[in-house]
Formats: structure tokens, C-alpha cells, sequence
């Protein structure tokens, strides 16, 4: 079990490497730089440029330089904790970014909590109650909440909580909480504003989740094992908790590994809608504005995320399920 | 024990079986000879096997005929539509989607529409459009209307429904600028159906020809692209999007932005089916057909398309229907963010960029309408794939 948690971690670190790399092509890609727009923006506006000041902050963030210096500065930084500096707020990513950070993963948590207290019970429900009136509607149900897109529900259920709650438009809590100390009432106002962007969200997550529940239950019912042990006289209740339950509790945790992605995926569509001061419409201004470091930043921190979140379902799953090969080698 | 102990027994009471010959000549043959109908079935090649089976699948038959009719109607989109995509009515601005109605004063007179009577609320500056019930106005149908261009090419007039004379007949209601939405609907479809199908051609492409190499060539390319695909899975998809769409340059064209969504979007989502070819190719190239092809000599480029992709070109066909409403989606969600396409082209994103604002639920609901073709879309899409998946292996 060590060997493979040392394996497993030192993989990760090629991974992250190539996600660096690609997310600085990616950053760099779009022609000119920050600067090369500010300077004509501000030609255009007959102000006069500081040259001395853009050469500066030229010179400190190598941007006179090639990009692989470039980039082995920026990861350099990263490695020990410095994001760099974003041009546009004129702070350091760290203090920029602070704040939405904690809220983004806030979010993020509470919309994979989300997702597995909702799908656990609608999908043993559907698989032990197959063709039922209920599959069939949580069925669709689920369908819908693939196919509906997620602004849009965002929207809607955000007019809805407005109309039917009195919760205030957009935001993660009342605007006077904003920059107060938490308190009881902050933590409650939050929690009012919550269940919107989680369920949002999460919908998708969730559908997704009941149908591979349910197609994972319903193949663990039919094998031998369970019918022998219903045959012997094991009440349903229990001969379906013994076994087949826990055999279909894999998918909650591999799943993290694809679940993450998805969440912050859909955090950054759904708080751009929903004006959350989450990271989703910083990272947009960012991209739009060339504020390279803290788009480049951002991304990276997302992905460092997931990687994360992926190794700790790969853990889990080395606990959970004994049949998981710790060794390595190609599968054939 | 003896004879007569068994004698004893019932069995021995039973009337004897009349001896029976049958007069028939013999045909040893006779058991492997198949009805027709048998015929019929052990000898269906294996596409019209998969054909029964889908059709098995009711919701996927009528997913698949939903969708044959949506890509058709794009063909015709100009003729369909009740306006053209640019004909503003600057005096019917936000106007609420009319209803057609069919008896009138207790007649049936065909359907027809009330026109509108408009009134500016002075206290909020609402508009209001009242329907005036006294002036039915029927509809007409293979009718001229607003001239077009058949596909940019043979300018007509011909539409299968119009507005009345002097009328105006908005199903969906109409935008910010007096806009028909049912025809910005109609048109979008041609961009949002399309960009689907596109970018999953480039993401096909790529998923077959990497996966394919990783599976068959194996050793550092399988590496490679093992890692590669690793890191792509592990991205979260609208961030990348939106970084990507973010390089493509304001000044490109219109067309242009368009190609660079379907690729943007078809790039990050290739791993799913390189994944699914190389593990396929992984054990297929053991088989003896393949050992047989590399012993005569065929050129890997030759063994892989030739023979081993086509055995399992079903799966394929069903992953690949099964990634197009991602597709639309992402494309759905760029145009509603303002990075995918942009205002001269009609997409059933661009249109529902216009609902951002919490107002339009309020007040103008109906912009929320190019909701309703994505979503059926995409479940039809979804429901088919399910079927073709089901079907993809009709041997088991």
C-alpha cells in the first residue's frame, strides 16, 4: 500500500507538468500581452504611458523575455507558492484570488455532498424498483436534468428563490454580510444563498450518477450470489445492504475523479450567471483582458484540484475494493 | 428384482402404442433444413440484426425519427420560417407570443390570429399588447411573405405559412428588436445542429487515429498518449473552452469563429474514444485475423482501418451519438457566456444570450424559448445513443 501511494503521488507530478504546460500555451496563445493592450488602450485614450513604469513591470515579469524563461519563472513561483501578479487588479494573484478560492471549493464541496445525498436513495430506490412507475419518472427526471442547461436552470430557480423565498438576487449572501466577520447570521444567509448554485450545479452530476447507480445495482441483483442468499431466507432489506450495496458504492467514490471536474466546470458557467463571488467571472475578465498570471493561475489551481481530488478517489478505492490491482504494469 | 415386481406397476397398465410407420420418403436433411422465417433470422447479416434490435428500443426509433425531421427542416429553414431572420417589426418589440385560434364567435373560420393593440404603461413604461378580439385574422398558407436567399443563393419569397395582410403572427413572440423568434429558432437550428456533428467528426478523427496508434503500436505511444489523456480528463471542460475561445482573434469572420468553436470543442473531447479504441485494439490485435493480416504483409495503416476498426465500428457509432449533446450543450454555453459565436450568426445560443438578465424570466419569459429545441435535442440524442449502444453488439 505505501508503494503504490509513493508511485501514485510521484505520478501525479508529470501530470501536473504537462497541465502547466499546456495551460501556458494556452494563456500565452492569444496574440500581444497585457501590457501591449493597456499601452493602446490608453494611447487610444490620448493619456500619456508611463514608459518607465511598463518597462518595469516588463523587466520584473520577464515578459521582455522568451516564453521558456517565461514559463519556468511562472512554475517556478507556483512551486513555492507565489501565483504572480496580476496586472489588472495591480496585486498579487494570492491577494486577488484569497477570498474566491475558499468560496469556489465552498461550493464545490457542498455540490458533491449534494450530489451523493441525492442520488444514493433515488437510485437504490430505481434499481431495486426497476420499471416502476417512480423508476421510470426519476428516469426522466434525470434525463432532463442532463439535458437542461445549466444557466438557464440557474436562471429560473434564482427568479423562483427571489419570488417564493425573498432570497436577493445573485451573490452568495446578503449584501450587507459582504466583507463582515463571520457570524451565525452570515453563515445562515450563506446557506440561504447556497442550495441555489449547488442544485444548479449539481443536477447534472446527479442524473448521471442515479443511471450508473442504478445500472451497477440492477447487474450486482442478478448474480448468483444474491439470488442464494435471497433463496436462503435473507430478508430483501438486508440481503440487499450485505452485499450488492456496497458493491455499487464504488462508483461514489471513483467517481470524485470525474465528479470534480464537472463541478467546477459547471461552478464557473453557473457563477458567471449568478454574479457568485465565486472564481467563475474573475477567471472570464481574466481570459478577456490577458491578465495572463491570474487566468494561468486560476487554471492551474483548478487543475491541481482535480488532480488531487482524483488521487484521493484512487486511495479510496484501493481501501474500499480489494480487486483493485495495486501493481502497476499495462492491462491487456 | 424381478419382472414381475416391475409388472406390478401402473405404467404396465397403460394401453400399448399402435406401431406406426410413416409412408413419407426419408430425408436425412430434414432437422438442418430452416423455414424461410428461420432463414430469415440465422442468416440476417449482423447491421440488419442491429436493426431489429433498435428497433426494440421504442423511444429510440422515435428519438431518431425527432431527429431525421429537425436535420431536415434545416435544409428548408428559409421556406419554413414564418420571417426572414433579419425582418425587424419595430412596432412589436417584446411582443408576447400570439395564439392561434381556430373558432370564432362560436364559427369555425380556420386558424386565424387577433392582432395586437399597443399600449405604452406610462407609470413603468411597459409595453402592453392586448389582443383585440373583434378583427380575426386568418392565416395564410404556401404564401409570399419576406424575400430571401435559398441557402445565399436563389433569392424566393415562397413560405408554407405567412403572417396575415396586414398582420403579424409571432408563435414564439418576439426580441428586444421586434424580431420573430420561431424563425431565429428555425435558423438557429442550422448552426446548433450542425456544430454538433462537426465537432464530433474532429473528435473522432482524433480519438480513432491516436487511440488506434496507442493500442497498436503500444511501448512510448501508448504512454504518451495515456498521460495526454490522463491530464485532458482531469481538466475541467469550460474553463479550457473559454481559455480556448479567448485565443480566437475579434477580428476573424463570422465562419471562421464558427470552425474554431467546433474545433475548440472538439478537442478536449477525443479522450473518451481514444480511451475506448485503444483498450479495443489492445485485445484484437492478438486475434488470429490480425496475426494473419501482418503475416501477409499489410501495413499497420491497413490492419488498423481495414480490419480492426471496422469490428467494433457499431461502438463507435454509438459513443460518438452519445458525445454529440455535449456538444451542443458546450456550444450553447459559450454563445451564452459571449465567447462562442457571435451576433450575426443565430445560434440557439446566441439567442438565449439575450436571456441573461433575470428581467427576461420576469418579463419576457418567451426569450427562454430556444431552450425547449436544445433540450430535445439533446434527449433525443441521448435516448438514440442508448438504443445504438444496446443494439452495437447484437450477438449477445
Amino acid at each position: 500500500m505505501l508503494g503504490y501511494l509513493v508511485r501514485r503521488i510521484l505520478s501525479m507530478v508529470p501530470t501536473l507538468l504537462i497541465t502547466s504546460a499546456l495551460i501556458f500555451i494556452i494563456i500565452q496563445a492569444p496574440p500581444g500581452d497585457y501590457l501591449s493592450t493597456y499601452i493602446a488602450e490608453l494611447e487610444s485614450q490620448g493619456e500619456a504611458v508611463d514608459q518607465e513604469k511598463i518597462g518595469f513591470i516588463r523587466a520584473q515579469y520577464g515578459l521582455d523575455q522568451p516564453l521558456y524563461v517565461q514559463y519556468l519563472k511562472w512554475i517556478g513561483g507556483l512551486v513555492q507558492g507565489d501565483l504572480g501578479y496580476s496586472f489588472e487588479y495591480s496585486l498579487p494573484v494570492n491577494e486577488v484570488v484569497g477570498d474566491r478560492l475558499s468560496l469556489t471549493a465552498i461550493v464545490s464541496l457542498a455540490t458533491i455532498l449534494f450530489v451523493w445525498i441525492v442520488s444514493f436513495p433515488i437510485g437504490v430506490y430505481s434499481a431495486t424498483h426497476q420499471y416502476g412507475v417512480f423508476d421510470y419518472l426519476l428516469t426522466f427526471i434525470g434525463f432532463l436534468g442532463l439535458a437542461v442547461p445549466s444557466f438557464l436552470l440557474a436562471l429560473v430557480l434564482l427568479y423562483f428563490a427571489h419570488v417564493q423565498f425573498g432570497v436577493s438576487i445573485g451573490g452568495l449572501m446578503d449584501p450587507g454580510y459582504i466583507d463582515q466577520p463571520w457570524t451565525w447570521g452570515k453563515l445562515q444567509s450563506v446557506l440561504a444563498h447556497l442550495w441555489v448554485p449547488v442544485v444548479v450545479i449539481g443536477t447534472s452530476g446527479t442524473a448521471g450518477m442515479i443511471r450508473r447507480l442504478r445500472a451497477n445495482l440492477l447487474d450486482e441483483l442478478q448474480k448468483q450470489y444474491y439470488v442464494t442468499a435471497r433463496a436462503k431466507g435473507l430478508p430483501g432489506w438486508r440481503a440487499l445492504i450485505k452485499y450488492p450495496l456496497r458493491m455499487s458504492l464504488n462508483p461514489f467514490v471513483s467517481d470524485i475523479g470525474s465528479l470534480l471536474p464537472e463541478v467546477v466546470s459547471g461552478a464557473v458557467l453557473v457563477s458567471v450567471v449568478m454574479s457568485l463571488p465565486t472564481t467563475g467571472p474573475m477567471l472570464l475578465d481574466a481570459l478577456r483582458s490577458q491578465d495572463m498570471y491570474l487566468a494561468g493561475s486560476f487554471l492551474m489551481f483548478l487543475a491541481v484540484l482535480t488532480v488531487i481530488g482524483v488521487f484521493l478517489s484512487d486511495i479510496l478505492l484501493a481501501m474500499l475494493d480489494p480487486r483493485i490491482r495495486l501493481s502497476g504494469g499495462a492491462t491487456k | 428384482m424381478s419382472v414381475a415386481e416391475g409388472a406390478a406397476r401402473p405404467i404396465g397398465a397403460r394401453q400399448p402404442i399402435p406401431h406406426q410407420v410413416s409412408t413419407e420418403p426419408f430425408d436425412p436433411a430434414s432437422i438442418e433444413r430452416l423455414t424461410p422465417g428461420q432463414e430469415r433470422y440465422y442468416l440476417a447479416s449482423q447491421w440488419r440484426m442491429m436493426w431489429w434490435r433498435f428497433r426494440r428500443h421504442r423511444l429510440a426509433v422515435v428519438s431518431a425519427a425527432i431527429l431525421i425531421v429537425m436535420y431536415a427542416a434545416i435544409l428548408i429553414s428559409e421556406p419554413l420560417a414564418p420571417y426572414d431572420l433579419h425582418s425587424r417589426n419595430i412596432d412589436f418589440i417584446y411582443a408576447p407570443p400570439q395564439r392561434v385560434h381556430f373558432i370564432h364567435d362560436g364559427e369555425f373560420i380556420g386558424p386565424f390570429v387577433y392582432p395586437f393593440d399597443y399600449e405604452l404603461n406610462m407609470e413603468n413604461l411597459q409595453r402592453t399588447y392586448t389582443p383585440d378580439t373583434n378583427r380575426p385574422q386568418p392565416l395564410r398558407f404556401f404564401c409570399s411573405g419576406d424575400t430571401y436567399r435559398f441557402w445565399g443563393w436563389i433569392e424566393a419569397s415562397f413560405h408554407f405559412v405567412c403572417p396575415p395582410e396586414d398582420g403579424t403572427l409571432f408563435f414564439f413572440g418576439t426580441d428586444r428588436l421586434g424580431r420573430d423568434m420561431l424563425s431565429r429558432i428555425i435558423y438557429g437550428a442550422r448552426i446548433s445542429l450542425t456544430i454538433g456533428l462537426l465537432g464530433v467528426s474532429v473528435s473522432f478523427l482524433l480519438g480513432v487515429i491516436i487511440g488506434g496508434l496507442a493500442g497498436y503500436h503500444g511501448g512510448w505511444v501508448d504512454n504518451v498518449s495515456q498521460r495526454l489523456i490522463e491530464v485532458l480528463r482531469s481538466l475541467p471542460h469550460v474553463p479550457l473552452w473559454l481559455a480556448l475561445s479567448a485565443i480566437l482573434p475579434v477580428t476573424w469572420s463570422p465562419i471562421l469563429v464558427y470552425f474554431g468553436i467546433t474545433i475548440i470543442l472538439g478537442l478536449l473531447d477525443w479522450t473518451g474514444l481514444a480511451r475506448a479504441v485503444r483498450s479495443k485494439l489492445l485485445a484484437l490485435r492478438e486475434e488470429d485475423f490480425c496475426v494473419a493480416a501482418q503475416l501477409m504483409g499489410a501495413s499497420p495503416r491497413r490492419i488498423i482501418a481495414r480490419h480492426l476498426l471496422p469490428s467494433f465500428a457499431s461502438h463507435l457509432i454509438a459513443s460518438v451519438t452519445l458525445s454529440v449533446p455535449t456538444m451542443i450543450l458546450g456550444e450553447t454555453a459559450l454563445s451564452f457566456l459571449g465567447l462562442g459565436l457571435r451576433a450575426p450568426i443565430t445560434s440557439w445560443g446566441v439567442l438565449l444570450n439575450e436571456a441573461q438578465n433575470i428581467n427576461v424570466v420576469a418579463l419576457y419569459p418567451w426569450l427562454m424559448l430556444p431552450v425547449a429545441p436544445v433540450i430535445l435535442v439533446v434527449l433525443a440524442f441521448n435516448f438514440m445513443g442508448d438504443g445504438l449502444r444496446d443494439a452495437a453488439d447484437p450477438y449477445k
